[in-house]
């Protein structure tokens, strides 16, 4: 228990982390290049064709990953908010500062290839399904919590105010996803379903995975990058910053 | 001077009850809308004309209408309590009143919640009670409107509960009214979902009981969260002042 | 200090710090407010008088440090403390649509329940005779200031806080609140104060605020 309050007290201390963060980076960066890289050849390249959509479905071996990516930066968000709340840590606050824009990206990615997926599938580029809806109102989302980080001055004000709107944004998630389900079905059955049907043959499925993962670390990477620029910025006054930019 | 305890120090302040405490926030917030008539009346012309834009900007014909009009009378009220959320918290804010309520002894959240529902009271209420005859020029059938207006009833409050967590955060910032709308429009998304699907629900003959029901539970949610997050809010705004 | 004074201190700051806008604006800061005194912040305009007293307050939360009541942790015992506090800020939360009296009934209903024969009196003795039923917006801020000034007629709060408690006063509503803040002082309230205005009680406390912050008994 000890132990692990001094290094929840560490990850609290920004030097320290920029530290590790430096030491983790070449490695993120490599094994998500290679992994999604490969994933994303094999999918593209090898894998089988789709019976019914032929090579057209081959677009969610990046459709697929950036969407649920998307949904889970905001997950961690969440996390991160609480952390602001409860310990008041800076580092969390710079995490949700610094992925809130990496993940507008991703949502607007897994709607822009859903988008150009539809095409060849429904024959228009966007159509009201619930799961492209969903992202939608995500990116929504993304949106509000970037402009309250960039209205509010104040870093402390700043932090713990983002932080209530990750909160009530994440209670808000199910609740938006269940009605604009609901509202789907009202309106228009969804003729085919953007995600993976239940027998996706191992050839599909693997690559699949490979992308997703590597894309979590690629993830990982840019979060530390910006994490890292952040923690300057803030520490700008503080000895060890000005050593380390002035040598 | 006080004579009824010296020395002061010994004397210990009592403090008036919880429901008393917002009693008197709702009455006071009350008080001054009517002082304000104007003020009162611009969220509800606001609805109006927004409502009226639809059949000469889309299309006059009763099918249409009658399809869209639920939709439209939800977007139109809506927007009108966006529009009002901004005043809020702002005048308060602006007169010293707020810093005020938060250094009152009853828990902020209960203050809070007096003033939402005050909020409620001068701007979502009146827009239920014309929107019977806004239904009326969308052409919608009897039955059709007494739901609207019922959901519209379960509706609006919600919207007034989230929109105060807007209002809080946004207290005090330049861009203030835009970025609230901003924050909050995603979190209305569910609300003007079920309330016009109940409509519609209605307007096709379906049974609506549950429906309403589960606006009625967006309602208990919104009444029981949204305070907290507001009133946490507020101390944070009031804080960077 | 203690010595002098037999009861404890109401209200302890221990080692506040506070930054605004890249600028410090104290550090190390620690005082302790004793029942029966008149504690006055001074520094020149910026030095972080009022946000000092919003920290006290509890209204300001961008510090770090401590702020104790009766030796407890203020945010532990928050009820108890703002039952004990009277806090009346620079923006006096006086409604300009409301009359004085509304006013006053508004700002006592989360406190005490007075009739309005109290509530008058208290008006009328904070010099507002013949205005409590004009609404605020055509007083003068010298009237509107009074309004919530009138609060401390009524008040059992064992501790004040005033900011900028003379702003906008004339000449004779300054020396009668001199003379409340000093019989209240005597009675053994705890009062602290900014204020341009030349003020000199006896037995004042001062808190420098500036160059070299500190307190001075």
């Amino acid at each position: 228990m000890r132990l692990m309050w001094q290094f929840f007290h560490k990850l609290g201390s920004p030097k320290w982390f920029y530290g590790i963060a430096g030491r983790w980076l070449p490695w993120l960066l490599i094994s998500g290049l290679i992994l999604s890289l490969a994933g994303i050849v094999w999918g593209l390249g090898f894998a089988p064709k789709d019976y019914l959509q032929g090579n057209s479905y081959r677009i969610i071996f990046i459709h697929v990953p950036t969407a649920f990516l998307a949904q889970s930066i905001y997950i961690m968000m969440a996390t991160a908010a609480v952390v602001t709340l409860v310990w008041r840590m800076k580092l969390a606050d710079m995490f949700v500062r610094s992925v809130a824009p990496v993940g507008a990206v991703l949502t607007f990615l897994a709607l822009f290839t859903g988008a150009v997926w539809g095409k060849p599938t429904w024959g228009t580029w966007w159509i009201w399904d619930a799961r492209l809806t969903s992202m939608l109102i995500l990116l929504f989302l993304y949106f509000g919590v970037m402009a309250l980080a960039a209205a509010i001055a104040d870093e402390k004000s700043s932090a713990r105010a983002v932080a209530i709107l990750v909160l009530v944004g994440v209670i808000n998630i199910p609740i938006i996803k269940y009605s604009v389900e609901w509202w789907n079905t009202l309106h228009q059955p969804a003729t085919f379903k953007l995600t993976e049907k239940p027998s996706m043959p191992a050839e599909m499925w693997v690559p699949l995975l490979m992308v997703v993962l590597g894309l979590y670390l690629l993830f990982g990477w840019l979060a530390f990058v910006r994490m890292q620029t952040e923690i300057l910025y803030r520490e700008r006054r503080t000895q060890w910053v000005k050593a380390f930019v002035r040598p | 001077m006080n004579s009824e305890c010296r020395p002061v120090q010994a004397c210990v302040p009592t403090a008036v009850g919880v429901v008393p405490a917002m009693w008197a926030v709702l009455r006071r917030d009350l008080r001054v809308s009517l002082r304000q008539r104007q003020d009162l009346l611009n969220p509800l012309l606001f609805f109006v004309m927004v409502v009226s834009l639809f059949p000469l900007g889309v299309s006059p014909e009763v099918s249409f209408l009658q399809q869209a009009g639920a939709g439209i009378l939800w977007v139109a009220a809506l927007l009108s309590t966006l529009l009002s959320l901004d005043h809020m918290f702002r005048h308060d804010f602006d007169d010293g009143t707020l810093e005020q309520l938060v250094l009152q002894p009853q828990p902020l959240y209960l203050l809070v919640l007096a003033k939402t529902v005050a909020h409620w009271l001068v701007t979502g209420l009146p827009l239920v009670l014309v929107a019977p005859m806004l239904g009326v020029m969308v052409h919608l059938d009897g039955n059709s409107i007494a739901i609207l207006c019922l959901t519209l009833l379960i509706g609006t409050p919600v919207l007034s509960f989230i929109g105060s967590i807007g209002a809080a955060l946004t207290l005090g910032l330049r861009s203030g009214g835009v970025l609230l709308s901003l924050l909050i429009i995603p979190l209305y998304i569910p609300v003007l979902i079920f309330g016009t699907g109940t409509v519609n629900a209605a307007v096709g003959g379906a049974p609506v009981g549950a429906y309403l029901a589960l606006l009625g539970a967006f309602l208990v949610l919104a009444m029981t969260l949204a305070p907290f997050a507001s009133a946490a809010a507020l101390r944070i705004s009031l804080s960077n002042s | 200090m203690s010595e002098q004074n037999a009861s404890a201190p109401l209200l302890q700051a221990v080692d506040l710090y506070c930054e605004r806008d890249d600028r410090i604006l104290f550090q190390g800061l620690g005082c302790s407010i004793v029942p029966g005194t008149l504690t006055r912040v001074e520094g020149p305009n910026g030095s972080g008088k009022t946000t000092l007293l919003r920290i006290l307050a509890g209204l300001h939360g961008g510090f770090e440090g401590e702020v104790l009541w009766r030796g407890e942790s203020r945010d532990a015992s928050r009820e108890s403390f703002l039952r004990n506090l009277l806090y009346i800020g620079h923006r006096p939360g006086v409604k300009a649509l409301l009359t004085p009296l509304e006013n006053l009934r508004a700002l006592m209903s989360g406190r005490r329940e007075l009739d309005d024969a109290r509530l008058v009196d208290a008006l009328e003795r904070s010099g507002l005779s013949g205005f409590t039923d004009i609404p605020c917006q055509h007083l003068s801020a010298g009237q509107t200031r009074r309004v919530a000034l009138a609060r401390l007629v009524l008040s059992d709060e064992p501790l004040w806080i005033l900011d900028e408690a003379f702003t906008a006063i004339d000449h004779d509503g300054v020396a009668g609140l001199e003379q409340l803040l000093a019989s209240r002082v005597a009675q053994g309230g705890a009062v602290i104060v900014t204020t341009h205005h030349a003020l000199a009680l006896p037995g004042m406390r001062r808190i420098r605020l500036g160059q070299e912050s500190h307190c001075e008994f």
